[in-house]
């Protein structure tokens, strides 16, 4: 059973948010959302991690209020949140093309929120008129969306989320409709923001770079299950499984089968009498059949596998020049499509597609997972 | 052959000819481009373009009196409309009254004369069979063979079907006519007609629109958020009607809605009422029937423009606060803007033009101005009559289309 359970009931101070044993489906027969536990702290930014058709968005859906549970109970500290509706809920949210509404300016836009809470107009003007500096958008006020750029957009729906001081902000893949650069521009805006500002975010994405990037904690959906909830650091370096491993970051995976085990080592074999040393993933005996995890940066090539525990020939199909580093692709027992990283200063140039090379790791760089 | 271009600096294309060749190139594309515009220009021209303007000719167009009798045309225009005109006048006349009989122009031109008053035809045909081959004072003669031409109204209207255009027409359908002295004034109150037929098109059409935006409005909605399966389904019975003839279907509604039809019948069976409703021959019937009619026209721009809004805008504005019914109010209304534009002006266009449904579903009071085009045309013959209220008609609907345009513009503030 995945690592799903986040129980902080036990805890003196109350999670923000919390989900408790929520379930989803549409239809009633298949269930998009299985089971969710989730404790959601005051300031922190956590990520709902996934590939489409995980479960992801309908958490956030049911969180902001469009969708409703159809088992289990969503709290906004000891307020059961099931029967709110959606407007009365005080998040704010970003959705994934922004949704400004088109006949507005961008001033009316951000007033917008204020407006439905009846704010008097000083005040109103006084917050609109701050935000519209935050977001540096102040000369482009009276402008209508249409006649913003993509990344001037997603600045005012964001203002527009955040003006009326919600305490919670929800963003549903808003940086989808960025080019590369913005989006990562847009990254560090919204990190800052929430540092600044102190805010409460839930953050949807199926770009794991961007969950990474951003997150104080990432929960890693696979079918309606969270398969890892955890920092971004332990997710890379300490997945809880397969999925998790291969969805965050690149991965090589060996098929194998666990030989015996030691501690928190053990042993396995993959590919025809081949045996690496390993990190003993959860819930596995010996005898158990595992996906051996290698992160493509931890394998050693030739003169530098020289000394390493765990040493294998393999043959190489080609290379990939990326700059600042090399990717060597090659054959070895039990897997064709075999990676490794490796700076370009290290790399001996007379190596030729066909040659064969000698990989090297370290048993702590293995993580023995279960097979899915 | 080798080009200039190919040898790079050695010999650079001259400016001049550099822009001949680009000329040339532009040329070959603008021709193709005029080749595949043309069979639809020419197609507007000739179905559109000329038909109208036709009309806009023929509601000012003051009969064939000038081709029949020139000269008589001619010489009254010198008279000044007091006394009697001179023997010239007279003499020309006679003549020409004359060879008429034989040019066959004579029908026409007493047709046109009537316009002005009843008797101008049988005054014709009595002077034609009475007239002398030869006369020395003509003016005397004709007063012989009848009194009338010893009148100066007589002779006035001739005059007034002189020049080659009047406005008698144009005036005659705001129910306005041009004095004797040349003043325009209102037709006497018995004979006004058509500023009451014309408010009543406007009426009808304007209440025919908003009947089709109350019930398109919530319909296109309902097709626009359902699924597409069923939506699809509905969209099918909405445009069931186009598949059967226009005179089909109003003539259902007579069966439907007449006094022991099927409304009437059900309405007392209910117990709802306990004579039959004159549902038919009266504005009820009308708008029934035109509303049924032009309703797909409502619901197909408004369903396009619908589909088009995605549902986020609306859940945008709930979780920024607003009740759902605000959010529905001012985010998504103000959007369907331009799908409401087209589909009110489209309905609104339509319906002003109506003939068939009214005529047959309506009572003698809800005939639209389509019907007395018609009356004119089929009936009467009075084509600059025909003319003038079609041209008239079509002036206000580009008036009222302007006047929209400008509104609907101000509101529509979608930077597209």
């Amino acid at each position: 059973m995945p690592n799903n359970a986040n129980d902080h009931s036990s805890d003196a101070s109350m999670p923000l948010i919390h989900f408790a044993a929520v379930q989803k489906t549409y239809d009633g027969e298949t269930l998009v959302v299985k089971d969710l536990n989730l404790a959601i702290e005051p300031g922190e930014f956590v990520t709902l991690l996934g590939p489409s058709g995980s479960g992801k968005t309908t958490c956030l859906m049911m969180l902001a209020g469009f969708e409703n549970p159809t088992g289990g109970d969503i709290f906004l500290r000891d307020q059961r949140l099931n029967n709110v509706p959606p407007h009365k809920r005080n998040f704010g949210m970003v959705f994934q093309n922004y949704a400004l509404f088109p006949h507005m300016t961008v001033e009316e836009n951000i007033r917008y929120p204020l407006k439905t809470r009846r704010l008097p107009a000083a005040e109103a003007d006084r917050k609109v008129s701050e935000i519209l500096d935050k977001i540096q958008l102040r000369d482009f006020a009276k402008r209508r969306p249409a006649q913003l750029s993509g990344g001037q957009q997603q600045r005012v729906a964001l203002a527009r989320s955040l003006v009326f001081e919600p305490q919670l902000v929800l963003m549903d893949e808003p940086l989808g409709a960025l080019d590369k650069q913005l989006r990562e521009q847009m990254q560090l805006e919204i990190k800052h923001l929430h540092e600044q500002l102190g805010l409460t975010v839930v953050f949807v994405t199926h770009d794991q770079s961007e969950a990474l990037t951003m997150s104080d904690r990432v929960a890693v959906f696979n079918d309606g299950v969270i398969q890892q909830i955890d920092t971004p650091s332990n997710l890379y370096e300490y997945p809880a499984n397969a999925f998790v491993a291969q969805f965050i970051g690149e991965n090589n995976t060996l098929a194998g089968r666990i030989e015996s085990v030691e501690g928190e080592r053990c042993r396995a074999s993959f590919g025809e009498g081949a045996a690496t040393g390993a990190v003993l993933g959860p819930a596995l005996a010996v005898g158990d059949a595992t996906h051996l995890s290698i992160r493509p940066e931890r394998v050693k090539l030739n003169g530098a596998a020289r000394d390493l525990p765990n040493r294998l020939s393999a043959r190489v199909h080609e290379f990939i020049y990326l700059g600042d580093h090399l990717r060597v692709r090659c054959a070895l027992p039990g897997n064709d499509d075999f990676v490794a990283r490796v700076p370009v200063d290290t790399f001996d140039s007379h190596l030729q597609p066909g040659d064969s090379v000698e990989l090297g790791w370290r048993d702590e760089d293995v993580r023995a997972l279960d097979a899915p | 052959m080798t080009t200039t271009t190919l040898d790079g600096g050695a010999v650079a294309p001259t400016k001049g000819n550099l822009k001949s060749r680009l000329r040339r190139a532009e040329r070959l594309r603008k021709l193709k481009a005029i080749g595949l515009v043309a069979p639809l220009a020419l197609f507007l021209v000739v179905v559109f373009v000329v038909p109208i303007g036709n009309m806009l000719l023929n509601s000012v167009d003051n009969g064939s009196l000038r081709h029949v009798m020139p000269r008589t045309a001619a010489s009254i225009e010198q008279w000044d409309g007091q006394g009697l005109p001179s023997e010239a006048t007279f003499a020309a006349f006679a003549d020409e009254l004359r060879d008429s009989r034989s040019g066959g122009g004579l029908g026409s031109v007493g047709r046109r004369l009537n316009y002005e008053d009843s008797g101008y035809r049988g005054l014709l045909m009595r002077t034609l069979m009475a007239l002398p081959p030869a006369s020395d004072d003509w003016r005397e003669t004709l007063i012989d063979i009848d009194p009338a031409w010893g009148e100066a109204a007589t002779w006035q209207g001739i005059k007034a079907a002189a020049p080659p255009r009047t406005d008698r027409y144009l005036l005659a359908s705001l129910d306005l006519e041009r004095e004797a002295n040349g003043e325009i004034q209102r037709v006497d109150q018995q004979d006004r007609l058509y500023q009451a037929v014309f408010q009543r098109t406007m009426v009808i059409a304007g209440g025919v629109m908003l009947i089709c935006l109350a019930l398109g409005f919530p319909l296109a909605y309902l097709l626009a958020t359902l699924p597409a399966k069923t939506s699809n389904l509905l969209m099918i019975f909405v445009l069931l009607p186009f598949w059967t003839s226009l005179l089909v279907r109003t003539a259902a509604w007579i069966i439907l809605l007449q006094s022991n039809g099927l409304a009437n019948q059900t309405l007392i069976t209910l117990g709802l009422v306990d004579t039959p409703l004159q549902l038919v021959f009266n504005r009820t019937g009308v708008f029934f029937a035109m509303v049924h009619i032009l309703l797909p026209f409502m619901v197909l721009p408004l369903y396009s423009v619908m589909k088009g809004i995605s549902p986020s805008y609306q859940r945008a504005a709930v979780s920024l606060g607003a009740h759902p019914f605000a959010a529905f109010w001012q985010v998504y209304v103000p959007q369907t803007v331009s799908g409401v534009a087209a589909g009110t002006i489209l309905v609104f266009i339509m319906a002003l033009g109506y003939y068939i449904t009214p005529a047959l579903v309506g009572g003698p009071a809800d005939q639209m101005v389509s019907y007395y085009v018609a009356y004119y045309t089929n009936t009467t013959n009075n084509w600059g009559m025909a003319a003038a209220l079609g041209s008239i008609l079509l002036a206000v609907t580009l008036l009222l289309y302007l006047v929209y345009h400008r509104l609907v513009n101000r509101k529509q503030m979608i930077g597209s």
